[in-house]
């Protein structure tokens, strides 16, 4: 599959006159929360992209969907029984013209639709490595019963529920999970990838400014789901270097018996941090976990 | 000498939970105590319980639905409350043990107990009257079909009492739901009283193909057939092909929590991925399954109350197949995070929404029958308008979901749940309730009180829009499903919009509820004399309200598409000179005995009480073998007892 | 064009409801396509699991070839014997009946019994369905074949009892069609078992 680096996708939103109002609509709507956030506010080139494929596509899909709701609406009212002024043509059933344009328009949309779909689908294929001058870092992520742990394998250090990235640099995220699935997912940053025992995933991001970022987990994965939530925290490329000195110099070590202990507590919402990391934990915990045990059931 | 079964099942220790149960046992204590003390038992037994009559057993179906909606209602709202409160560091009122068991009963209740037999019940009852015959093809298969259903539904609501129930959403991916990680009870609740179910379902789609293909009025050609009955055929047709399959699936994970093998296991070479494309292989026809007959019940009401033919019947019978024939393409879009790569995402996203055009063309063809008719703004001609709008905005939502990377952001977040809730109950729902509407009065000789219909539809209409929309909203801020608590207060005021929502359906739901009892109280002023309360076009309309158990005392002749239309068109009904003697199939307890058999069997299995499911299933062949080694007996109804039965009837109708 | 709704009785012949004797074969036809599609589901598992041992044997080590042939013969003889049998009771000529359901029975009980030793065998040498994956979709594949071999022969001790009973009335030959149907069914799935599993598998 390409390996190829081009630059993520990027429509053009000026051509659509919908999209800044659909989007001001949707500001709207958001008024509640204060401002758009998650999916609509992305901090990243895979979120930009992604907001913009949705808004563009639900802004040619209104392009039909607003006429039929209003012609039914219309039509409802206008040919009312109690209309006598409205034609009644109780037999004709039939227009092939009507046909063809019926076939046709949901046709053509769909059509315009598939194009996006495929064209996107290649470009932000979460495996794809993100276009870029500089280095990619790569982070190991495990989704345990129910936390996030996340191995710097070049630093060897590794964070429990925190992720500290630098900014404007490409992340390779590679992910495996403990026994059961998971999914790892930044909404301002884009995509979500599962997590799966005995194998790796492969997700590319970006954060293109400084900030904190909530991320989850989104697929249901027992009683301690819902405290399956760690941050990304962004930082300037100094900071990021301070931040990994600072690491490796305080916290435990997470050596074999460390992270057995680890596994067998259930829910942690703790924000550790390990200034070592036994080498090959990653690969370890993938081959275990299709020989895993589950952590005792919290009651 | 009882399996895995202790006191501790029953949850003495959970007052929500026991009050809940004890709330159910009363009632149903009550109600058969109701049922002995004024002697009903006889009656229903005899009319009901053991009927093999297509009516009966479609409207015990519908009974069936409509007590189920209220008990996986009872669990939407319990969730709704949980969301409104468990904001910031708030716990909520429902522990996560609690709440994950009431969302995997909310799913599978509602999907399983409450669409199915709603939609199967409507199209029992509806089709052999439309096709103009008298019964569908194997009639106490149907009984049997209809009580495995029931057995399913009653173990469910076992879960309640005695155990609990599954904790793992409602289609049960392993890992999570290997032994491993739910070793309880209540996975085996759920694939129980599912493979229960899926028995009945599967016989009953064989049963309806049948009929279809089979068992027709003389003249009525594939294309005289009215369109509920070409939808009600391909939703049978997927139900013939989907099922098998959920069946095989579901039996593997018996298989692994049973015997200890390794289809789907961590260990031992299992490979869960398998679970989940087998599933979804099931999963996508099944929502095909619910939604085909809905739109054939719409066709039906919007062209009866515009008084107007449907426009476009070929294009909507070619739109139907294409439907049928692309719901099995597609179900890789329910895991497109999976990673399984560009060119398969893209495959499946773009068939995704290959079926939006024969959607669309629908939704034209209907706006098109409305067109130049005359409208009668009825009950059901609401909620058909209502899914109109709704089920536009929910297609094109689900369009969106169809292009993998805007998946990517909004998998398992609200807004796939207020997707789906929107094409559901936009279309699933508004189309039962409708059918409801439209057939009760050939059911039951008497209309529903209008005024309480226009209520619950416009509070279901209001509320959906209420509870749904809000979840679109809080999805594309970050809300994933299944959660139990939140930490982002600014999601709060969607959270309790939803909840006023959620009560404004249910002010739908007791709108519908006293709608029933208002009606049957003053049924006498409402009475349907003619059989045909709304002037309808297709053979259903011919029939007494209620029909005689065997339905036309003569077989018509069908000679054009709407054929009832075309009768009232050209010429007055005429009596016939002769009635010959017909039979129909005596009533049989197989089904309720199968039934009874499998729950025991099922419970035993469940609680691995072997030797009593091994007695319940030994029983279940005995019935089966007494059964079958006894002649069909039929009854015989004479010349003149239909003689008779037609001049009752013309004595009492408006002349046509 | 006129639609006569309650006019001169037809009789249902030409258009119209089908026969009986077509409805129960046809019914019948779509349960057996749905089991079709119930073995499809197992079948396509064993694809996606046959390489997974755990570390365990694999099907090169454990199937015997020419024991596979054996069954294969004697399912596909009983086949043989049970059409010898509809054709003897359409002419109703019961003697030949008779032993001809005998012989399919016998036919049929030699096969599973075959097919249990097997299972038993295998499981005496560790490689029971709960060793690995690739042995699990082998004996639930397999072993489902064989629990609608033995649900048929349970039947046909059924038909012919009832045969002996009642005669060969209209319903027991209906019903003998569709205990032909489904035993020539489970041999064309047996064929495809054979091919999938033992001779892909034993290479």
């Amino acid at each position: 599959m390409g390996n190829h680096k081009r630059p993520p996708l990027r429509l053009a939103t000026g051509k659509w006159p919908w999209t800044p109002l659909l989007a001001s609509l949707i500001a709207v709507g958001f008024a509640p929360a204060g401002h758009a956030q998650g999916v609509l506010d992305p901090h990243g080139p895979i979120a930009a992209a992604e907001r913009e494929i949705l808004l563009n596509a639900t802004a040619i899909m209104l392009v039909v969907v607003i006429p039929v709701i209003v012609l039914t609406l219309i039509f409802a009212w206008w040919y009312r029984a109690s209309n006598a002024r409205a034609t009644y043509t109780p037999d004709w059933a039939h227009s092939g013209r009507i046909e063809f344009v019926v076939w046709s328009i949901p046709a053509l949309v769909i059509l315009l639709l598939a194009s996006v779909a495929w064209m996107s689908s290649h470009d932000l294929d979460p495996a794809r490595p993100l276009a870029s001058s500089l280095k990619p870092l790569r982070i190991e992520v495990v989704s345990l019963d129910w936390k996030w742990l996340f191995i710097y394998p070049e630093a060897g250090v590794a964070t429990l529920n925190q992720l500290t990235v630098p900014e404007g640099v490409p992340v390779e995220f590679v992910l495996t999970s403990t026994n059961v699935m998971n999914a790892f997912w930044v909404p301002q940053l884009g995509s979500q990838i599962y997590t799966m025992p005995g194998m790796t995933t492969r997700l590319n991001l970006l954060a293109d400014r400084k900030g904190d970022y909530a991320g989850f987990s989104s697929n249901f994965s027992g009683d301690g789901f819902s405290d399956m939530r760690f941050v990304v925290h962004a930082v300037t490329p100094a900071a990021f270097s301070s931040w990994l000195a600072l690491a490796r110099s305080q916290g435990g070590s997470l050596d074999a018996g460390a992270y057995s202990q680890l596994a067998r507590t259930g829910s942690d919402v703790s924000l550790k941090s390990y200034r070592s990391v036994e080498p090959g934990l990653f690969e370890r915990i993938e081959r275990e976990s299709i020989g895993a045990v589950a952590p005792p059931m919290e009651h | 000498m009882l399996g895995k079964l202790t006191w501790q099942a029953i949850p003495f220790n959970e007052p929500p939970a026991i009050a809940a149960s004890g709330m159910i046992v009363l009632i149903i204590l009550g109600l058969l105590a109701l049922i002995t003390v004024k002697g009903w038992w006889p009656y229903l037994w005899n009319e009901w319980l053991t009927s093999v009559d297509h009516k009966r057993i479609g409207v015990m179906y519908v009974v069936l639905a409509l007590v189920l909606l209220l008990r996986g209602f009872s669990d939407a709202i319990m969730m709704r409350t949980q969301l409104a409160l468990a904001a910031g560091g708030a716990p909520g009122y429902l522990p996560p043990d609690h709440y994950d068991q009431i969302f995997s009963a909310h799913g599978t209740i509602m999907i399983f107990f409450m669409a199915m037999p709603f939609v199967i019940g409507l199209m029992n009852f509806v089709v052999p009257l439309q096709l103009g015959v008298r019964d569908v093809a194997f009639p106490v298969l149907n009984s049997v079909s209809f009580w495995l259903t029931a057995a399913g539904a009653l173990l469910v609501n076992v879960s309640l009492m005695v155990g609990e129930f599954a904790r793992t959403g409602w289609l049960a991916y392993p890992p999570l739901s290997e032994l491993a990680f739910s070793p309880g009870v209540g996975v085996d609740y759920y694939l129980w009283s599912l493979q229960i179910s899926g028995l009945g379902t599967l016989l009953a789609g064989i049963n309806m193909v049948t009929t279809i293909l089979k068992v027709r009025a003389p003249g009525m050609s594939y294309m005289r057939m009215p369109v509920f009955c070409w939808t009600a055929l391909c939703a049978n047709m997927l139900i013939v092909a989907a099922f098998p399959i959920l069946t095989a699936t579901f039996g593997m994970l018996l298989l692994d929590r049973y015997a200890g093998m390794h289809f789907f296991t961590n260990t031992g070479g299992g490979n869960f991925m398998l679970y989940v494309n087998l599933i979804w292989m099931w999963g996508h026809p099944e929502v095909y399954i619910l939604v085909l007959p809905a739109f054939g019940i719409f066709s039906e009401v919007i062209a009866t109350f515009s008084g107007k033919q449907l426009f476009g019947y070929r294009s909507m019978v070619l739109a139907t197949l294409a439907i049928c024939v692309l719901s099995f393409m597609v179900w890789l879009h329910h895991f497109f995070t999976m990673g399984a790569g560009a060119d398969v995402n893209a495959i499946f996203g773009i068939a995704s929404m290959i079926i939006a055009i024969p959607t669309g063309v629908k939704l034209f063809n209907w706006l098109f029958t409305m067109f130049r008719g005359r409208i009668r703004f009825e009950v059901p001609v609401l909620w058909t308008i209502g899914f109109m709008v709704t089920f536009a905005m929910g297609g094109m939502t689900g369009v969106l979901l169809a292009v993998p990377p805007a998946d990517f952001v909004l998998h398992n977040s609200l807004f796939l749940v207020a997707h789906f809730h929107n094409v559901i109950i936009g279309a699933v729902v508004f189309g039962v309730m409708a059918g409801y509407y439209y057939w009760f009065p050939k059911a039951f000789g008497f209309t529903l009180h209008r005024g309480l219909g226009v209520l619950s539809f416009w509070c279901w209409f209001i509320g959906f829009y209420l509870a749904f929309f809000p979840l679109y909203a809080v999805g594309l801020l970050g809300a994933t499903r299944r959660m139990q608590h939140y930490a982002d207060l600014s999601w709060q005021p969607y959270m309790i919009a939803a909840e006023v929502g959620a009560i404004v359906i249910l002010c739908g739901i007791l709108a519908t509820i006293a709608q029933l009892v208002v009606s049957i109280r003053t049924r006498e002023s409402r009475r349907d004399l003619t059989g045909d309360p709304w002037n309808g076009r297709t053979l259903e309309w011919a029939t007494a309200s209620p029909p005689p158990v065997y339905n036309f005392a003569v077989v018509p002749k069908v000679e054009s598409l709407d054929a009832f239309w075309a009768a009232k068109q050209q010429g007055t009904v005429e009596p016939a000179q002769a009635y010959p003697a017909i039979e129909v199939p005596r009533n049989s307890p197989l089904g309720f005995l199968t039934a009874f058999c499998a729950v025991i069997s099922g419970f035993a299995l469940i609680w691995h009480i072997w030797w009593l499911a091994l007695l319940g299933l030994t029983a279940a062949a005995i019935v089966l073998v007494v059964f079958g080694w006894r002649p069909r007996i039929a009854v015989e109804v004479s010349s003149e007892q239909l003689a008779a039965d037609e001049r009752a009837r013309r004595q009492s109708m408006v002349p046509a | 064009m006129n639609a006569q709704v309650a006019n001169v009785p037809v009789a249902d012949s030409g258009a119209g409801p089908a026969p009986v004797r077509i409805v129960v074969g046809y019914g019948f036809w779509i349960f057996l396509l749905s089991d079709i599609i119930l073995f499809s589901a197992l079948f396509a598992t064993y694809a996606v699991l046959q390489g997974q041992t755990n570390g365990g044997p694999s099907g090169r080590e454990l199937f015997e070839l020419r024991h596979a042939g054996i069954e294969t013969l004697a399912l596909l003889l009983s086949s043989y014997t049970c059409g010898l049998a509809v054709l003897a009771m359409e002419r109703r000529r019961m003697p030949a009946f008779y032993l001809c359901c005998a012989l399919t029975f016998i036919l049929g009980a030699t096969f599973l019994s075959l097919e249990l030793n097997e299972f038993a065998a295998l499981i005496a040498r560790g490689a029971g369905p709960s060793r690995s994956a690739f042995l699990s979709a082998f004996f639930s594949l397999v072993g489902l074949h064989g629990v609608h071999v033995t649900v048929g022969l349970l039947w046909l001790i059924f038909l012919v009892a009832q045969t002996a009973y009642r005669g060969p009335r209209d319903y027991v030959c209906r019903r003998l069609l569709c205990f032909s149907l489904f035993w020539h069914a489970l041999d064309i799935i047996w064929v495809a078992l054979l091919t999938v599993v033992y001779l892909m598998g034993a290479r």
